[in-house]
């Protein structure tokens, strides 16, 4: 938990727009050991702006800029793209929301799976393919010698996703983002894959960023939750101490959800103020 | 009281798949029903069935104790109408607000347009503001305000919702549930209602019916979900999975 794996320092996205330019993300800054830190906000916060900057995967014509964005002490702003995407998919992995649309619909499963593992390590491929056919025993793929050979259209929702995170951790990365994950499953299959997801983090002591808009979620599965608002952090607390958040924001995010067992009516809704964004 | 909706034995085949296989329900008037189950399990497409969007094999449907038939009038439809799950794929992207609401006026020849396009507008709390904006203008929960007053309009008196709230975030989906909720009260409305969220249905719900792979788990009350006090063993997997996520 001391050494730090990924400092953020007042970054920033701004993209330009037929009125002007509009900053997605507008200093943001945090640290990351090798830890479960969540990401939370609602649609338009920047939460998955944030990651994809981390990742590197900010569209082109948006501009990123940051005090420091440093990943294991090499400046991710100033290396090459080269570098960049030999860090990419090797020693940081994305897991994205929805496997229907993040995994190629012409390739095979395992396909895809080994040519992550080729594509940063020189291993033959009757290697890759145990060593694929080993990651999806893993991620409890009952039969992963049929699931190899499958395309992401035959295999279920929560299944494409197991598989995608396969596909991720192949190459031992050591920080992994997580957009939404869970979010295009199903209330059992999510717990699933969660359990998957939190026990390899564990076992391969990664750092994890885990971007949600579901709090309760995110408070159960991370050790430290930073709250997104408009681009910017407005709060950044233990997961455990979540009940004693202090920003309107963060409590309003809390109490909105309908619980089991807790009647109201009508539901509390956030009251939005202009002075959050400031 | 009086029946809304009454489905015996329904069975909806697509090709050779068997997506209900003979279920029955009754729903009263002015009742708040709930279907849940994950995907897959026939939720949505009963809801489909009973407004003649899915293909009926065998079984019948009664609405207001008048049995449908192979087609609906327009009648059934002044009295049933339906809320989609995606407000992104539900509104026509090139047509207004005041297009979108006029639709469902002109199709049942109805005079008083301009009244109630205003009045379901100040409904679902938007205002004349939107009355000439496009979809691609609004976030998604005025999206789907727009997609209740639509429904609205017509002064129907039962509500389908098929995950009205699932494409909306958790302090947007707090306001759309409530102004469902106002709605109802006011118009004394019955809804049958699907989520996959058994929060959202104990919420919404009095009753509810727990669905999987195109048949009926178990009917049980709201209270009866609250005080864990259901009979089946997926039911209490699905009470588990809701209360998120717990390290073992």
């Amino acid at each position: 938990m001391s050494e730090t794996l990924l400092d953020v320092d007042d970054l920033r996205v701004t993209f330009p727009t037929r009125t002007g330019l509009v900053q997605a993300v507008r200093g943001v800054s945090f640290s990351l050991g090798r830890e479960r830190l969540g990401i939370v906000g609602e649609s338009g916060s920047g939460k998955s702006q944030t990651g994809r900057a981390i990742m590197g995967l900010t569209p082109p014509q948006a501009e990123v800029s940051a005090k420091k964005l440093a990943f294991d002490g090499v400046d991710l702003l100033s290396i090459s793209p080269r570098e960049r995407r030999a860090l990419r998919g090797n020693r940081i992995a994305m897991i994205l929301q929805d496997p229907k649309y993040s995994l190629d619909p012409v390739m095979t499963i395992g396909r895809q799976i080994v040519e992550t593992l080729r594509a940063h390590e020189k291993v033959s491929k009757a290697e890759a393919r145990e060593r694929a056919l080993a990651m999806l025993q893993a991620v409890q793929i009952r039969d992963p010698a049929r699931v190899f050979d499958l395309y992401p259209h035959e295999v279920s929702g929560g299944m494409g996703q197991r598989a995608m995170i396969a596909m991720m951790l192949v190459t031992g990365p050591e920080l992994m983002i997580a957009d939404e994950p869970t979010s295009a499953l199903d209330v059992t299959v999510q717990l699933d894959v969660l359990k998957i997801l939190d026990k390899l983090v564990a076992e391969r002591g990664m750092g994890l960023i885990f971007i949600s808009h579901d709090l309760r979620l995110v408070s159960s599965f991370c050790d430290r939750v930073v709250v997104m608002y408009a681009g910017k952090v407005v709060e950044q607390i233990k997961a455990s101490e979540l009940r004693d958040a202090q920003h309107p924001y963060t409590r309003g995010l809390l109490n909105c959800m309908p619980r089991i067992g807790f009647e109201r009516h009508p539901l509390p809704v956030l009251d939005r103020k202009p002075e959050w964004a400031a | 009281m009086t029946a809304a909706i009454t489905i015996e034995g329904l069975e909806v085949v697509f090709d050779r798949f068997r997506a209900l296989k003979g279920v029955s329900l009754d729903v009263r008037e002015g009742e708040s029903y709930g279907l849940v189950g994950e995907s897959g399990s026939g939720k949505s497409t009963l809801l489909r069935a009973i407004t003649g969007l899915a293909p009926v094999a065998s079984g019948t449907i009664a609405v207001n104790s008048k049995r449908l038939g192979k087609t609906r009038d327009k009648a059934f439809y002044r009295d049933v109408q339906m809320v989609f799950q995606d407000p992104y794929g539900s509104l026509h992207p090139r047509q207004t607000v005041d297009r979108l609401l006029q639709e469902p006026l002109a199709i049942h020849g109805i005079a008083d347009g301009e009244k109630r396009i205003e009045r379901a507008l100040d409904e679902v709390g938007l205002g004349k503001g939107f009355r000439f904006r496009y979809a691609h203008q609004l976030s998604g929960g005025q999206r789907q305000r727009v997609a209740i007053a639509r429904a609205l309009i017509l002064e129907p008196s039962i509500l389908l919702l098929d995950e009205p709230t699932s494409a909306l975030d958790a302090s947007v989906q707090a306001e759309v549930l409530n102004l469902l909720e106002e709605v109802r009260r006011r118009r004394k409305l019955t809804f049958l209602m699907v989520s996959h969220d058994l929060a959202i249905i104990t919420h919404m719900c009095e009753r509810l019916m727990v669905m999987r792979n195109g048949e009926a788990v178990e009917t049980l009350t709201a209270s009866q979900l609250i005080g864990h006090r259901v009979g089946e063993d997926y039911t209490r997997n699905l009470l588990r999975a809701s209360e998120g996520f717990v390290r073992v």
